[in-house]
């Protein structure tokens, strides 16, 4: 509630000059007659406006108020701080007329409706109480952050997805060098997730000892593993191994079958990013559902120029957008009328064609993993889905080298998929395939077993004797070939060992000359 | 924030408990519109409105039967400005002048609610203050999204136009809250108008609503809206509707003189409790309480209303005055009220 200040000044520098005339019982403001209480206020007034005059802040009368009176109802250690902060002399008179009807009304104010019962409510001037140390304390802000963790879950509980269904996720992996790097990141995801999640991991020239390894950082978490062998290896060019991931696929799908596993079924690729709201997104789909896919289909050729290729792109198509997206279109009233597809004209010439290329990698018209569906629709007995979806085998069949492009061959009428994500409107996940070369080689299992052979000198050791300035590189020639280095060290001059650290100088000088006398002593035992 | 008059002059002339026939009526309304008066700015002046009032009382005293009847005991105004029927938005002047003479005996309908403070008779039913509906409805965001801020305010802190030394203003205790809590993380408190303010009430935990020039404020409806847990700064503040909107257990009350401490109130109240108080917040029927919503629906402020006005049918006999009798004074309060409007 904002009152106008200039019309409540008037009115209170007039209702304050008439509550005073009461007060000051002789007093009539017009001038004519004035008594001495009148004329004390006004040389008051025009004191404290000289001081303000002076001092250039607005001088309060509080301060006589204060030092002349005994009591005071108010609580004012702290406001001193708060007189001196506006200019102006403009309130003087309201604070006269606040100072006396202080005075007047600090017996209580309310004591009259219900029989005198005192009201604790003092109207009037309070101060503004500050603790002595009014910053946040530590403790507070965790526990408030608890606080907020624990609304944030109730929040999830009530309005988030009742009745979550358990996901089956789909990967086709092989053995390689990026493969850490991508399965890991999988892995970190779904252990991330609050559901129920069956992984059918599918390897590319069988199982194999250094995925399962990776794979057994999940036994602590909701996650199960399948891990499944497909018994080709995978090939190196990209259009192949394209074909060949989904053969896996579906070889994953024919797990579901067998094991008649329940629940929603997602491809999710090692290389992709998923985002943890895709989950959620995803257990809305009935039957089969699609998503956007955000494409990254960058170029690593590390000698072009990152803006030039830009400036080509804009040049050909400048509608297109940056980042394409595959996934449902729908037309305004959220209905499915067509597909985005990922267009590899722009990129004709330019695409990657084995793994390890220095060009960008493309995905096919329509990625698997922007599909999810429930897991019944692979079962093998018919009542279980509906009539608008084939049978697995029959696809398969008829496909012919058992390569089915994309789930839609699933779907005897493809207006039935379900659009996810606010209609297609928001990506949730991308494909991306970054690959190092098929020929990198990796330390197997990332460990580093034995330790390297390179030793890289420290500045500053607990042992004399143990700096020398290269690198051995032979594993044999390390105890007899420190004590030559040594030897040979002792008879240099002393300048580049004090040049290379200044703050050692003294010590190291020391040393030296100990290690000096210590190599000459070893030096003419061995000899 | 003061158009519940209005709105309720437009309810009660299209609702079925509207009767055109004085001698069956329980209730006299008399609508009168007395937070109009504004200012160039769009303020309202109250200084007008008991001269409003009094010709308003003096018009239907003359022209009707009914005031005379019982000196104004079955008739009911709404008086919806910042220290009700007191016309006045300064403390102290609106406790001089105290409640308009000529109300004495009639029900009063208003925001303000103080224990034992003269604006507030017994008998008056203290209704929230008016907050746009439709505004609010087109500001909601899904209840998924999770509460991430903690405390929330927007609003003055110093009313530097009329109080610039501060300590009169909310009675120090909003300066009180921005000099403790202005540096803390956990507070997300400034003058700022934002756009998205009502959606930042629904992404905060607890919703500050302290006292401003009068202990009420349309913050307390909007944190009930936005099911965020008000926290009241007001000491001896009447909520409204307290029969129907169990305050203690949907809102936190904290006194002027615990505000430095504010972070540890807030922080030791237990999860569950605070669970339990978004629970009922959640609560549809609550909202629809705090809102005078057009065209009127089931369960609103003026449902509310007209409940408070049926429990206190059937009237007393004596309120019925015998012929001859006067109870008002007529003359009574500051000569300048006097004049005709």
């Amino acid at each position: 509630m904002k009152q106008l200040q200039s019309l409540q000044q008037t009115r209170g520098r007039n209702n304050s000059f008439r509550n005073q005339s009461p007060l000051d019982s002789t007093a009539d403001v017009t001038a004519s007659v004035k008594s001495p209480s009148s004329i004390f206020w006004l040389i008051l007034h025009c004191f404290s406006c000289l001081i303000s005059l002076i001092l250039g802040f607005r001088f309060s009368k509080l301060v006589f108020y204060l030092l002349f009176s005994t009591s005071s109802v108010n609580y004012l250690y702290t406001t001193s701080t708060k007189t001196t902060s506006f200019g102006g002399n403009d309130n003087i008179a309201e604070t006269m007329s606040f100072t006396t009807s202080l005075r007047s009304l600090s017996p209580p104010v309310g004591a009259n409706v219900s029989g005198g019962v005192v009201s604790r409510v003092v109207v009037g001037r309070h101060g503004i109480r500050i603790r002595p140390w009014p910053h946040p304390d530590p403790d507070e802000v965790m526990k408030a952050h608890k606080l907020i963790e624990a609304v944030q879950r109730e929040q999830k509980v009530m309005y988030g997805v009742k009745n979550p269904r358990s996901l089956i996720v789909v990967t086709p992996t092989y053995v390689r060098t990026f493969q850490a790097l991508h399965l890991t990141t999988l892995m970190h995801t779904l252990m991330n997730l609050n559901y129920e999640v069956v992984w059918i991991v599918v390897e590319a020239g069988g199982v194999s000892n250094a995925t399962a390894a990776l794979l057994e950082k999940v036994e602590k978490s909701k996650v199960r593993v399948k891990h499944v062998g497909f018994e080709r290896k995978m090939p190196i060019f990209w259009e192949a191994r394209h074909k060949m991931e989904s053969q896996m696929r579906l070889r994953a799908l024919r797990v579901v079958r067998e094991e008649k596993l329940d629940g929603i079924v997602m491809f999710a690729d090692d290389s992709n990013m998923h985002s943890l709201e895709l989950f959620d997104e995803i257990q809305k789909v009935e039957w089969i559902g699609a998503v956007s896919v955000g494409i990254l289909a960058h170029s690593s050729h590390p000698d072009e120029d990152p803006f030039e290729v830009q400036k080509n792109v804009d040049e050909e198509d400048e509608k297109k957008s940056p980042l394409p997206v595959q996934g449902p279109a729908c037309n305004s009233s959220d209905r499915l009328v067509g597909w985005h597809t990922f267009s590899s004209i722009l990129y004709k010439g330019k695409s990657a064609n084995y793994i390890g290329d220095m060009a960008v990698v493309l995905p096919r018209k329509l990625e698997w993993s922007g599909f999810v569906m429930n897991s019944r629709l692979v079962w093998k007995e018919a009542e279980f889905r509906p009539e608008w979806i084939n049978d697995l085998d029959m696809v398969v069949a008829a496909g012919g080298d058992d390569d089915i492009g994309s789930p839609l061959s699933l779907v005897k009428d493809s207006s039935m998929v379900e659009p996810l994500g606010g209609c297609g409107k928001k990506v949730m996940m991308w494909w991306l395939r970054a690959e190092a070369r098929a020929d990198s080689k990796f330390p197997s299992g990332w460990t580093i077993d034995p330790p390297l052979e390179m030793t890289v000198p420290a500045k500053r050791t607990p042992w004399p004797d143990v700096t020398p300035e290269l690198p051995s590189n032979t594993v044999k020639v390390i105890s007899s070939a420190t004590q030559e280095n040594t030897e040979k060290r002792a008879t240099k001059t002393r300048t580049p060992k004090s040049r290379r650290s200044s703050r050692g100088k003294r010590k190291r000088e020391s040393r030296n000359a100990d290690a000096r006398v210590a190599a000459r002593n070893s030096g003419e035992k061995t000899q | 924030m003061f158009a519940a008059e209005i709105y309720m002059h437009r309810f009660l002339l299209s609702s079925p408990v509207r009767t055109l026939n004085p001698e069956e009526a329980d209730w006299f309304y008399t609508p009168v519109y007395t937070t109009c008066d504004l200012t160039p700015n769009g303020l309202p002046l109250p200084f007008k409105s008991p001269r409003m009032m009094r010709s308003a009382i003096q018009l239907i005293s003359s022209n009707w039967p009914y005031w005379n009847r019982t000196e104004g005991a079955d008739h009911f105004f709404i008086v919806p400005h910042d220290f009700g029927a007191c016309f006045h938005y300064q403390e102290e002047k609106a406790i001089e002048r105290g409640i308009l003479p000529l109300l004495q005996r009639a029900t009063l309908v208003q925001t303000f609610g103080q224990r034992n403070h003269v604006c507030l008779k017994e008998g008056s039913i203290t209704v929230p203050p008016y907050a746009p509906p439709q505004k609010m409805q087109s500001h909601l965001i899904p209840p998924s999204i999770p509460r991430s801020i903690f405390v929330y305010f927007r609003g003055l802190f110093y009313d530097v136009g009329n109080d610039p030394e501060g300590g009169y203003y909310a009675r120090g205790a909003r300066a009180a809250v921005w000099e403790n809590f202005k540096d803390n993380p956990l507070f997300d408190i400034s003058t700022e108008h934002p756009t998205t303010y009502y959606e930042d009430m629904q992404r905060a935990v607890f919703c500050l609503c302290p006292l401003g020039w009068a202990p009420w404020s349309p913050r307390l409806v909007e944190a009930v809206i936005f099911g965020c847990i008000p926290v009241i700064i007001a000491d001896d503040i009447v909520l409204p509707f307290a029969d129907a909107i169990p305050w203690e257990d949907i809102g936190v009350y904290v006194d002027e003189k615990d505000v430095p401490n504010l972070d540890t109130i807030l922080t030791s109240i237990p999860t569950d409790v605070i669970l339990r108080k978004q629970r009922l917040l959640a609560n549809p029927s609550m909202k629809q309480a705090m809102l005078f919503p057009h065209p009127a629906q089931p369960g609103d402020a003026f449902h509310q209303i007209l409940n408070g006005l049926a429990r206190k049918l059937p009237h007393d006999k004596s309120v019925y005055l015998r012929k001859g009798e006067k109870v008002l004074n007529w003359t009574a309060g500051p000569v300048a009220d006097l004049k005709p409007w």
